[in-house]
């Protein structure tokens, strides 16, 4: 009757780094201080901040970056199957990014000028080792490949954009970025 | 100006003078409606239906069709706003618009739209077409990846600057777009100069002025100083 309520249970939040530069992460770890509040309503999966490998079940997936290689949309797929909401975050997720600068560019051409015609580089050959996850013919964005809830774009996604899509999200609004915080550059 | 010659524009009173277009008397009253084809100084080409209000329950561009007593047209409705970001999202997968790279960024008027319409990504496939970039000319670069076929220079150069440097080519999705009448197809063979009107037409990045990219550092320019629907554009006097 009078039984204690339990605090709400903290929401599980997975996030990755695919075809990206890791930038959008660095965003993320720009809310500064406020990610002490962040982490009083969230706790992290499978992330490169906690080194977990594999994604669990979550509420949330973020991924940065879009897919270059067979393991990045091997990645994405775990995470779509594991996270009840995914976002897109940043500008290479969203449509490719600088790494799809290369698309206009036959990927053995792309290989053999990099790894063995390209003067003062170590000719040794395009590396095949089958521990390498074979690079994809094109760049694509996430949404190629698996329904995606929600975008932030950015290079990066500002810091108080990824705040204030996060706060929306875990308060339960459809986030809505103002003037200023929505940008593709 | 004669009291009745109004119509409505999302239920606020417009007044126009007769053979004014929606566009026109919508801006002249400081009202914003998307756009990206049209512009004050030059005349309709009514291409790119960014403007496409529905009036009296229809849908019409509002640059080429005259304003008319007691008309009720409806501009920034959800309904029309999410037509208008899928026109943007097309726009975006047909071309290469990658932001991060462009000198136009936070001047662009493509980009300042999709911010307005809040588009947050492109939704189609994208396509990534093999477009050329022109650096012949000593002063103007040319990056045809961001190309929206407004037409803009072509009018420009035709009727202000006399000299018919663009026109309007090539067949199919990907492969139309603006090109170069010299017999090259280069713009260095062209009497095309800096000063020209077409050189600060263009709303995105294809025509770009050499050696003054970053002039304004990103984070101060036009679209980041206040959003595109509160710049409406004035006729140059």
């Amino acid at each position: 009757m009078n039984a204690p309520i339990a605090p709400p249970r903290k929401l599980r939040v997975a996030t990755a780094s695919l075809a990206g530069c890791f930038g959008c992460h660095m965003s993320i770890l720009d809310i500064d201080e406020r990610i002490l509040k962040l982490l009083d309503l969230i706790e992290f999966d499978r992330s490169p901040l906690t080194d977990i490998k594999h994604c669990g079940p979550c509420d949330l997936g973020i991924i940065e970056g879009g897919l270059c290689n067979a393991e990045n949309v091997h990645v994405l797929r775990e995470f779509r199957k594991n996270c009840k909401i995914l976002l897109a975050l940043g500008a290479c997720a969203i449509n490719g990014g600088l790494p799809a600068q290369r698309n206009h560019l036959d990927l053995r051409d792309v290989l053999e000028e990099v790894y063995q015609t390209e003067y003062l580089v170590t000719h040794g050959g395009i590396p095949n080792d089958p521990e390498l996850p074979l690079p994809l013919n094109k760049v694509h964005p996430l949404h190629e490949v698996v329904k995606v809830d929600y975008f932030l774009p950015g290079c990066p996604p500002p810091a108080d954009a990824i705040w204030k899509l996060l706060t929306d999200l875990l308060a339960g609004r459809t986030p809505n970025l103002g003037h200023g915080l929505l940008h593709y550059d | 100006m004669n009291a009745t010659t109004t119509f409505h524009l999302d239920g606020e009173e417009i007044p126009f003078t007769p053979g004014q277009t929606i566009m026109q008397a919508a801006v002249a009253a400081g009202t914003y409606i998307p756009h990206l084809c049209w512009h004050p100084d030059f005349q309709v080409n009514g291409s790119c239906k960014l403007c496409t209000v529905k009036v009296n329950g229809r849908f019409g561009s509002s640059c080429t069709m005259e304003a008319q007593v007691g008309m009720e047209v409806e501009n920034r409705t959800a309904e029309i706003d999410d037509k208008r970001r899928t026109l943007l999202q097309m726009l975006f997968v047909e071309g290469n618009h990658f932001c991060p790279s462009c000198e136009k960024s936070g001047d662009c008027s493509l980009q300042a739209t999709a911010y307005e319409l809040k588009m947050m990504s492109p939704h189609f496939d994208m396509f990534y077409p093999d477009r050329p970039v022109d650096a012949s000319h000593p002063d103007v670069l040319l990056d045809f990846n961001r190309c929206i076929m407004c037409g803009l220079c072509v009018a420009a150069s035709r009727d202000v600057d006399g000299k018919n440097v663009f026109y309007m080519g090539g067949r199919g999705l990907l492969g139309r777009r603006v090109h170069i009448s010299s017999e090259s197809g280069r713009l260095a063979d062209t009497g095309f100069a800096v000063t020209d009107r077409a050189a600060s037409i263009c709303p995105v990045g294809v025509i770009l002025p050499k050696r003054r990219g970053f002039a304004v550092p990103i984070g101060q320019r036009k679209y980041d100083l206040a959003p595109i629907s509160e710049q409406v554009k004035v006729k140059t006097p």
